[in-house]
């Protein structure tokens, strides 16, 4: 395990890279879906105001 | 040539549904083949002769690098259809990369400064294949800001398919940086498939990073195009029978 970690003594700059990869792949599916859902509450909204009209 | 299932894939209500049908055999692959690559990556493959352990910053680093030019073209022939041929869904399909591409080009610089600090003995240089990277950066970062600066919808995606299609430049000056100038960079690995110039044990794992990746663009993709199409069809009859659902 520790081997993993220290990546001969690279872990440094190793594990920093695979962090922020991790980060770009997360930070992608949150915002994508975050944007898919309030754009969808959007349309509801607008669909119920319509309607109530 | 029938171009019936162009002009259909174009329709809105259409492109809505199939992406939806579409993302889970994006989804599924890109999260299996990205942890089968890691596991390959960190675990399997053996350390560098040169680099050691360092080396393996390229499964991450390589595919962002790949993606921050793949979406950027993508973007631009989107950009280009949505111009010549006035399809609004290619102005979408323009509009969801962007930020998709913009985070995918920081993680390759980020990674390959981070790379950089111990093999080159510094975080970065002004190297052409670098500058050319970070320039590939502004130009999304263009893209987005203009469009998100120009109120009316059409003019914004005009305006943004413009720059998107002139910043194309950039992206043969980014391949061939390494071959045209004498850069730090090193040159391509795997363009020459017949003969990569990479130990087939190290090899593998980043082929599948770099599928994993490229499935992983199309499944963000389809989810930021459905919600493209919501915000721009938001008076579409279709829209209220299709919410109903």
């Amino acid at each position: 395990m520790n081997d993993i970690l220290d990546m001969g003594r690279y872990g440094a700059f190793v594990w920093p890279c695979f962090a922020l990869a991790a980060v770009v792949l997360v930070w992608n599916i949150v915002a994508a879906r975050r944007l898919h859902t309030a754009a969808r509450q959007q349309a509801l909204r607008r669909v119920a105001a319509k309607a109530a009209a | 040539m029938n171009w019936t299932w162009f002009h259909k894939l174009a329709s809105p209500p259409h492109a809505y549904r199939i992406a939806a049908q579409l993302l889970p055999w994006f989804a599924w692959p890109a999260g299996a083949l990205i942890v089968a690559g890691l596991y390959g990556g960190l675990v399997l493959a053996p350390a560098d002769y040169q680099q050691g352990d360092a080396f393996r910053i390229v499964y991450v680093h390589a595919p962002g690098a790949w993606l921050s030019m793949l979406v950027y073209a993508t973007m631009a022939v989107a950009a280009a259809v949505g111009l010549i041929w006035r399809i609004k869904l290619a102005h979408a399909v323009a509009a969801a990369s962007a930020p998709v591409g913009a985070s995918f080009t920081v993680l390759a610089l980020a990674t390959g400064a981070i790379w950089g600090k111990p093999m080159w003995g510094t975080w970065w240089v002004w190297d052409a294949r670098l500058t050319s990277e970070l320039i590939l950066l502004f130009l999304y970062a263009g893209v987005m800001a203009l469009r998100a600066s120009i109120d009316d919808r059409d003019r914004a995606d005009r305006a943004a398919a413009v720059l998107a299609i002139v910043g194309v430049v950039n992206l043969p000056i980014i391949h061939y940086s390494v071959y045209w100038w004498n850069t730090l960079h090193q040159p391509a690995t795997l363009t020459k498939i017949g003969k990569p110039s990479m130990a087939g044990d190290m090899l593998w794992p980043l082929l599948l990073m770099l599928l994993g990746f490229t499935l992983f663009y199309g499944a963000i993709l389809l989810i930021r195009l459905r919600a493209e199409i919501l915000k721009r069809e938001r008076d579409a009859t279709w829209l209220t029978t299709e919410l109903a659902r």
